[in-house]
C-alpha cells in the first residue's frame, strides 16, 4: 500500500484527534494506578505532533516516523515519553518507504522489541507491552485492520485483571488489580485509529 | 578537564540538595548541573531538560548521570541516544544511590579520573 503524504497526514490527525477525545479518561486511569499524568502527557505530546503535521507528513514515512518519536520524546514528559518516542523512532529505523505488508509486520515487532528494552519489561507485566504484542502477532497473521483494532481493544481490557510489575503501579502491588492500564489503553486507541484510516485502504 | 556530573531527580528539591552537597563537599573543581522534575513543574523527569544539564555540565572528558527512580533512568537513557554521535560514547549512567553516587563520582572525578574510573567508583556503591 502506498501510505503518501494526504494519508501520512491523515493518519496523525486521526492519532491526535483520539487522543483529543480521550485524554480525560487516560488521567483517571493514571490517577488510579500511576500517577495520573498519562492523559496530559499524551496530550502535550500529540497537540506538538499536531502542530508540526504539515512538515512530518511532507517527509518520506522512515524520516516522518522518527521526526514524530522525537517529537513526542521532546514533549510528552514523564515515563511514556520516551517509550512512544522510542516506538516511532524505531519504526521509522525499521521502514522503507514503502514497506509491504510483511516489512512493516517485521518493523512492527522491532519497534516492541525497543519498547521493551527501553522500559526493561515484557508482555505481562500491566503495559503498553500487552497490547503491542498481540497487535504485533495479529499483524504477522495477517489479520485485517478492523481485526486488528478489535485485537488491541481487547488486549487492553485484558489488563484489567492483570498485577502491575513494571512502572509507577508496580508500587501498587496487589492494588494495581482491577483497573485497565493507562498506557495499554492508550495504545489501543492509536492503532484503533490507524486502523479506522486504513480500514478498506490496505486491500 | 574533569569528567563532569549531571545529577536527575523526579524533585527538583532532591536534585538541588544533592548538587549543593557535592558542591560543599567537592568543591567546583567539577563541571556540575542538575535537573529535576517534569515539564509541567510537577515530579518526574524531562529528556529535554536532561540534555541541557548534559550540555551545562559538558566536559570532553565525559559525563557521569546520577538518576533516582526507574523514570530517570529511562528519561536519561533516551536523552544519552539523543546526543550528536560525538557525544553519544562519552556519557555514561552510574548505577548508584543518588546522593552518595553523586558525591562519591564528583570527588574521584575532581582528581582528574577518566570516565570509567568515575563510574566504577559510583557503581561499586550497588555491589
Amino acid at each position: 500500500m502506498q501510505i503518501d503524504q494526504a494519508l501520512r497526514r491523515q493518519l496523525i490527525e486521526a492519532m491526535a484527534a483520539t487522543v483529543e477525545a480521550h485524554w480525560q479518561e487516560l488521567t483517571e486511569l493514571d490517577q488510579a494506578i500511576g500517577d495520573g499524568d498519562h492523559g496530559t502527557g499524551m496530550k502535550r505530546g500529540f497537540d506538538a505532533v499536531l502542530a508540526d503535521a504539515d512538515k512530518l507528513a511532507e517527509q518520506p514515512l522512515p524520516a516522518g516516523l522518527r521526526g514524530l518519536g522525537q517529537k513526542l520524546v521532546m514533549t510528552m514528559g514523564g515515563a511514556s515519553g520516551p517509550l512512544y518516542g522510542t516506538f516511532f523512532m524505531e519504526l521509522g529505523k525499521a521502514l522503507d518507504e514503502n514497506p509491504d505488508r510483511t516489512a512493516f509486520a517485521a518493523g512492527f515487532a522491532r519497534a516492541m522489541a525497543a519498547v521493551g528494552a527501553r522500559g526493561k519489561s515484557e508482555p505481562g507485566q500491566k503495559t503498553l507491552l500487552d497490547v503491542l504484542a498481540p497487535v504485533s502477532k495479529a499483524l504477522a497473521e495477517n489479520e485485517t485492520s478492523a481485526g486488528i483494532a478489535r485485537v488491541a481493544a481487547e488486549a487492553a481490557e485484558a489488563t484489567v485483571p492483570m498485577l502491575a510489575l513494571r512502572g509507577r503501579a508496580a508500587f501498587l502491588g496487589p492494588r494495581s488489580v482491577g483497573h485497565m492500564d493507562p498506557g495499554a489503553r492508550s495504545a489501543s486507541l492509536i492503532i484503533g485509529a490507524v486502523c479506522a484510516v486504513l480500514e478498506g485502504k490496505s486491500g | 578537564m574533569n569528567v563532569g556530573i549531571v545529577i536527575v531527580s523526579h524533585s527538583s528539591k532532591v536534585a538541588e540538595g544533592a548538587a549543593d552537597m557535592v558542591r560543599q563537599m567537592v568543591g567546583d573543581s567539577v563541571p556540575l548541573a542538575y535537573t529535576g522534575g517534569d515539564e509541567a513543574g510537577g515530579l518526574g523527569t524531562s529528556v529535554p531538560r536532561i540534555l541541557e544539564a548534559i550540555d551545562a555540565a559538558w566536559s570532553d572528558a565525559g559525563v557521569a548521570i546520577l538518576v533516582d527512580l526507574g523514570g530517570a533512568e529511562t528519561n536519561s537513557e533516551m536523552a544519552v541516544e539523543m546526543l550528536p554521535p560525538e557525544r553519544r560514547d562519552r556519557v555514561v549512567i552510574c548505577n548508584a544511590p543518588i546522593v552518595e553516587g553523586a558525591v562519591i563520582a564528583a570527588a574521584e572525578a575532581s582528581g582528574g579520573s577518566p570516565l570509567e574510573t568515575v563510574r566504577a567508583v559510583a557503581d561499586e556503591l550497588s555491589a
